[in-house]
């Protein structure tokens, strides 16, 4: 009887020791998106190469893409070419995650002399060369630096060429370099607790934990599966895209034992860097489907298994390589929505309506304007800001406000980012009216007003997408706020690409907001009052989609006056 | 130096806990907490050790107080009517948070609702830049057309957070100079004094939670101080903070924020104070009571602290789903695992356990007062680790059976596992939570808990203690006399203090003597004024720190800002004493990047008596074996099988003798486990120090 509750402990432990594995990157990296944003992973897999168990703290993109990667250095490294002391490395979007920005660093686990297992990390990198962060390469080659699966530590003997070549390509070599050594301490630490682990449960390998693991997590997710209607169903959604309008299409099969998705119909490569490795369309489309099929199953091999996901290559979901891949997440964050499209006809009222979807976010390139007499006590900075907008209404819920959803990651403080470089935030506040109306109204986008110090103009890289194309509802709910973003004398800006802001201006964005849920009329009265006392919706637009009447007007305006605690309902 | 009686009060979850220290002995007593009406609970507790002592209340010299009643009032969400004023263009920071999911998978989540709603949160145009200097000027006729809307709506606290007031408070002070003229009976707080620190999103949560609790805060210690004059009880009362340290009546009404958690710091403090007797350096403290289990690490004899901490978590105990509060406050891990968690079954066929309690009413189900879901310590029971018939001393009587129905009702079925096999699921899970919590806090802290001694204490923690270190690899715990008070003994033995900080962003590139020097002569101004109005007459010593990390690194390592640093501070000493510490936390240095500071602290604290190491540890006085009174059968989770275990009454174990497991340690407020391989020993201070015994 031991063992049945020792594998139940092993498990937890082994989620709890990559936990730890995350931490230790959190706490020693450099970039800004691993340490404030989140924007990482990390792991441990067998000695096949498949996951066991993965770190909560994460962001699905490279959670999921993660877990086919370490088979992938396995095919190329081999076993025969392991040994202790050795850590693999690489960035390429393929094999990794989806862009040269992403780090993966994988280190092979030894316990008494043989091989083990597995730990593997990623983590989003300041730069890597090339343009830089943003939509503007034609191909993966003006994209940055790319390293192929190598070994960057051999026997315990650093790469120094691998560093030097870093090193010389990149515009942050300390950060970038001080990063690469923080994925290999963090795998490090989870390296040492499993040994700690194989010795308490005496241990020698661990094929049996992970059959235990995969067992268990793989008849409760075709548990799931299998409690769902055996249907197919198509979904839709078109987004903008930086050349062309793209259509996302997807067909859902729900059969026994595995779910299929697949994304023959979409529109093919864009000819800018917003190309997605199906790598990447897989994370994206497994995480969706997991959060509203089988929620709290621990993601490993064999609760990924069962949902297939394909798209015919040349898509833009399935980028074949050299095409241009750094912004595949504004792309790649929209697939749930599609995804969802379908899913709805098959599993009703589970699935939030169409949100804001990709993380709003820019790169700020700050430099002294050329009119400058002082200019060389001025230095050039680059700022880089996570933001999201509104998230779909639920079935039963209202959408979150400015919360990213499918991405996990967090915001930057603006205190901290104002330190960062000669960059001032005016304004970064919700923004009313920007949720759509429904029996669950959508959650609010925000706005954002930037500048710069005098004395400096700067090139904005903007990462939107929505301009065109507002979130949709569901079931009558109406469409979420779409994308706006202008310079303060009113001249237009487009949702994608590097653009110039001169001294003196600033940039105003209206970041989208997620669509509503359910017909507008039969929204509890009660919440109505609720969102015009709060000031997210105006007296205007109640009036316009939820039939505001005089007495509540009054109300309104009473409880607005008495500042009354009009939180939650 | 030491007052002849002084008293220690802790209001907790379920227990107001009251101590009194008289010519040197401790007398104690745990009465039901008076929700309602908190100083009922105290004068009642008072009058009982009181009347154990044979002192006249008017005797009582000094009263440290420590409560929970803010932390409470914030869960709760009962506080005053507030409203939040902030830079125009800002009004949603404390809504929009980090703008995350605390819980990716669940399409369902609901973010926590902010302190003060978005319809009582007003703006005004005014900017400070992260320099400190004014970009745009806060006008007079703006401020006062504000101030007429606040008097509108009969606000009775107001909290001020102006971005970047951290660096330039004086837009906040403006404000508060008009709102005090014209609204004399609102009370105001500033972001900018009670949490002057960086990260917007922080200090406005700080600032409306200490607004929040102000007029409460103050209303009850009125009460308070007028309930022990009734009683003849005319000496100061103190009270604890959240960072371990003591402050005045004063301090404590203008910042009720620091109150939050005290119970918990002076529960560390206690462990602390046993470390010092014991002489250890490294100290893991384990407090596990009836709801949840709280986790420290106590490193050369003085718990960590940290600047950030989480109240009211609104989802399973999850990080991010509570607010950030940020102030000086000792740094522990809180998880829902105590005596009372409730363990269920989840979709994977996988043992839950927690965070969900029973409560006291209806307890585990062993209680039988309407229980039927199985609780941690109806595992206990079934496992042989408790004594139904001599619970709590005998007050209340535990049933096995409705112990063993509530398991195989909930765990067993399931999982086709007898009761007994269920039993020992459930307490593994809980043990291997409480274990995986503290490995986490490690190594947030990079520190190895191999080399660690627990300090257990709380109803629950001897129970399991134990196990805990066998899942950790420690190999010596110690359970402390008086463990069922253990917060309220840590109050008395808490020091003055005060911990001043101020954001001050300084690249060492650009490291200005000059401006340390005013920053610290500042901090350390504010701090000792702040001891020195607590009437203390000891003396006073200065701990300094700088928060400092690589540029471009987020987390920042405390540096100790030594005495001749204080004086004369140069750059390269501060390059070197990062590097010392950077060193010891990651192993390997980074080349070629600037070094930066991020915050400046400055503590004042009372000099306390230092606890010497009792001599009896290490006497060589022949030892003999503690004779049982009798046996019982409990269950080993390390062997996977039960063992015939030895019971002794506690108190007859002392310095002379030991008992070696599987034994059982009885007395009234807990009961202590000592598995196969270990054995325990007595100490003359009363505490039982119990060994790993290497095969």
């Amino acid at each position: 009887m031991t063992s049945k509750v020792s594998f139940q402990v092993m498990w937890n432990r082994l989620i709890s020791i990559v936990e730890e594995q995350a931490q230790a990157l959190v706490r020693t990296a450099f970039s800004t998106s691993v340490r404030e944003a989140g924007d990482l992973s990390a792991g441990v897999y067998n000695r096949n190469g498949e996951m066991i168990a993965q770190a909560v703290t994460g962001t699905p993109g490279h959670v999921n893409a993660m877990a086919d990667s370490v088979a992938h250095f396995i095919r190329r490294i081999q076993v025969v070419n392991m040994f202790e002391g050795d850590i693999y490395i690489t960035n390429d979007p393929w094999e990794g995650t989806g862009h040269l920005h992403d780090i993966t660093v994988v280190t092979p686990s030894f316990f008494a002399g043989h091989l083990v297992g597995f730990f593997a990390c990623t983590a989003h990198i300041v730069d890597i060369g090339g343009r830089g962060f943003g939509a503007d390469a034609n191909s993966v080659y003006e994209e940055g630096l790319y390293i192929p699966i190598m070994k960057f530590v051999d026997n315990g003997e650093v790469n120094q060429t691998l560093i030097a070549i870093v090193r010389g390509n990149v515009r942050e070599p300390d950060q970038v370099v001080g990063d690469i050594f923080a994925l290999g301490t963090c795998n490090e630490i989870g390296h040492r607790r499993l040994v700690e682990m194989m010795n308490e449960f005496e241990l020698s390998e661990l094929e049996e934990v992970s059959k235990f693991i995969f067992e268990n997590s793989k008849s409760a997710t075709l548990d799931k599966i299998n409690a769902l209607p055996r249907r197919t169903e198509n979904g839709f959604m078109q987004i903008d895209g930086y050349q062309n309008y793209i259509d996302l299409k997807v067909k859902l099969s729900v059969l026994k034992d595995e779910i299929l998705c697949d994304f023959d119909g979409t529109s093919g490569v864009d000819k800018k860097g917003i190309n997605v490795p199906l790598v990447y369309t897989k994370a994206y489309a497994c995480y969706a489907l997991k959060c509203a099929i089988a929620p709290e199953i621990p993601n490993n091999a064999a609760s990924l298994a069962p949902f297939r996901i394909t798209a015919p290559e040349g898509c833009i979901l399935n980028a074949k390589h050299p095409a241009p891949v750094a912004l595949r997440h504004v792309i790649g964050h929209l697939i749930p929505d599609t995804v969802y499209a379908a899913l709805d006809k098959i599993l009703p009222d589970t699935v939030p309506s169409e949100g804001a979807g990709s993380l709003c976010n820019f790169q700020v390139s700050l430099r002294p304007s050329q009119n400058d007499t002082i200019s060389t006590a001025r230095k050039r900075a680059e700022v880089l800001m996570f933001n999201s907008g509104g998230s779909g209404a639920r079935p039963q819920l209202d959408g979150m406000n400015a919360t990213a959803f499918p991405s996990g990651v967090m915001t930057m403080p603006i205190e901290a980012t104002e330190h960062t470089g000669p960059v001032i935030i005016w304004r970064k506040e919700l923004r009313p009216d920007s949720g759509g109306a429904g029996k669950f109204r959508g959650g609010l986008g925000q706005f954002i007003e930037i500048g710069s110090y005098d004395g400096y103009e700067f090139d904005v890289s903007l990462m939107f997408d929505r301009v065109f194309h507002p979130a949709q509802g569901r079931k009558g709910g109406k469409p979420g706020g779409a994308t706006v973003v202008c310079k303060d004398d009113g001249t237009k800006m487009r949702g994608k690409g590097i653009q110039l802001v001169e001294e003196g201006r600033r940039v105003q964005m209206s970041l989208p907001g997620g669509a509503g849920y359910g017909h507008p009329l039969d929204r509890d009265r009660k919440a109505i009052i609720r969102d015009v006392v709060l000031g997210y919706v105006s007296i205007e637009n109640s009036k316009r989609y939820y039939d505001l009447s005089l007495e509540e007007i009054t109300l309104i305006e009473d409880a607005i006056r008495l500042g009354q605690q009009s939180n939650g309902l | 130096m030491k007052k002849r009686s002084r008293l220690g009060v802790d209001i907790g979850g379920t227990f107001t806990d009251v101590v009194l220290e008289h010519q040197g002995k401790l007398y104690s007593n745990k009465v039901l907490t008076t929700f309602d009406i908190p100083e009922d609970a105290i004068i009642e507790g008072i009058k009982g050790v009181c009347q154990k002592s044979a002192i006249l209340p008017g005797e009582i010299e000094q009263i440290i107080h420590g409560t929970t009643l803010a932390t409470n009032s914030l869960i709760e969400r009962r506080g005053a009517k507030i409203a939040l004023i902030t830079t125009e263009g800002f009004r949603d920071v404390i809504e929009m948070r980090t703008e995350s999911r605390f819980e990716q998978y669940d399409l369902n989540l609901v973010l926590p609702t902010p302190l003060v709603p978005r319809n009582c949160r007003y703006t005004l145009k005014e900017r400070v830049d992260s320099q400190g200097s004014i970009l745009k000027e806060l006008r007079q006729e703006d401020v006062d057309q504000l101030i007429d809307i606040i008097e509108v709506a009969n606000f009775e606290s107001v909290a001020v957070g102006f971005i970047h007031s951290y660096l330039n408070p004086s837009h906040e002070r403006m404000l508060e100079k008009s709102l005090k003229e014209r609204l004399p009976h609102v009370s105001v707080s500033l972001s900018s004094a009670v949490s002057p620190q960086m990260r917007e999103y922080e200090r406005f949560n700080t600032v409306c939670a200490n607004a929040f609790v102000k007029p409460m805060m103050k209303s009850y210690l009125d009460r308070l101080t007028s309930r022990l004059l009734e009683q003849e009880i005319n000496c100061p009362v103190f009270l604890m903070h959240s960072g371990g340290g003591i402050i005045s009546l004063d301090s404590a009404t203008e910042f009720p924020v620091r109150l939050i958690e005290s119970g918990p710091a002076g529960g560390a403090i206690f462990a602390a104070k046993i470390a010092e007797k014991h002489d250890l350096d490294k100290v893991l403290s384990f407090d596990m009571g009836g709801t949840t289990a709280k986790i420290c690490l106590i490193k050369d004899k003085s718990p960590k602290t940290a600047r950030v901490f989480e109240v009211a978590r609104t989802y399973r105990f999850k990080k991010g789903s509570g607010m950030p509060i940020s102030i000086p406050v000792i740094d522990m891990v809180e998880i829902g695992a105590g005596g009372g968690s409730l363990a269920n079954i989840d979709s994977m066929n996988q043992i839950r356990v927690g965070p969900e309690s029973s409560g006291s009413k209806p307890g585990p189900a062993c209680y039988d007062l309407g229980g039927n879901k199985p609780a941690v310590t109806d595992a206990d029971l079934l496992l042989g680790r408790l004594d139904g018939d001599n619970f709590a001393g005998g007050s209340i009587n535990l049933n096995v059976e409705k112990s063993k129905v509530a398991l195989g009702k909930e765990i067993g079925e399931a999982l086709s596992m007898e009761p007994i096999e269920s039993a020992f699921g459930v307490s593994e899970v809980v043990d291997e939570n409480m274990a995986n919590a503290a490995r986490m806090h490690a190594v947030e802290n990079g520190e190895d808990l191999a080399e660690f001694t627990m300090i257990a204490f709380g109803g629950a923690a001897p129970l399991h203690a134990a196990r805990l270190c066998q899942k950790l690899g420690i190999k010596k715990f110690i359970v402390p006399p008086g463990a069922g008070v253990g917060s309220a003994i840590g109050f008395l033995r808490a020091p003055f203090s005060f911990e001043a900080t101020k954001s001050v962003f300084m690249p060492l590139g650009k490291f200005d003597q000059e401006v340390v020097l005013k920053i610290l002569a500042e901090l350390t101004n504010e701090s000792t004024s702040f001891v020195k109005k607590c009437g203390t007459e000891e003396k006073i010593v200065i701990e300094a720190k700088a928060y400092m990390r690589y540029s471009g690194q987020g987390w920042e390592i405390p540096v100790i800002i030594d005495s001749i640093q204080m004086v004369a501070p140069t750059k390269n000493k501060f390059q070197e004493a990062f590097e010392l510490q950077y060193k010891s936390l990651f192993g390997r240095l980074v080349q070629g990047l600037d070094v930066e500071i991020t915050v400046w602290s400055v503590n004042a604290v009372t000099n306390t008596v230092l606890e010497y190491p009792d001599s009896t540890f290490v006497s060589n006085k022949p030892k003999t074996e503690l004779e049982s009174t009798s046996v019982r059968e409990v269950f080993d989770p390390a062997l996977g099988k039960f063992t015939e275990a030895k019971i002794a009454d506690r108190k007859v174990l002392n310095s002379s003798n030991y008992f070696t497991g599987p034994a059982v340690l009885v007395e009234d407020e807990t009961t202590i486990i000592i598995p196969t391989n270990f054995i325990s020993e007595g100490r003359e201070d009363g505490s039982i120090v119990v060994k790993r015994v290497d095969q």
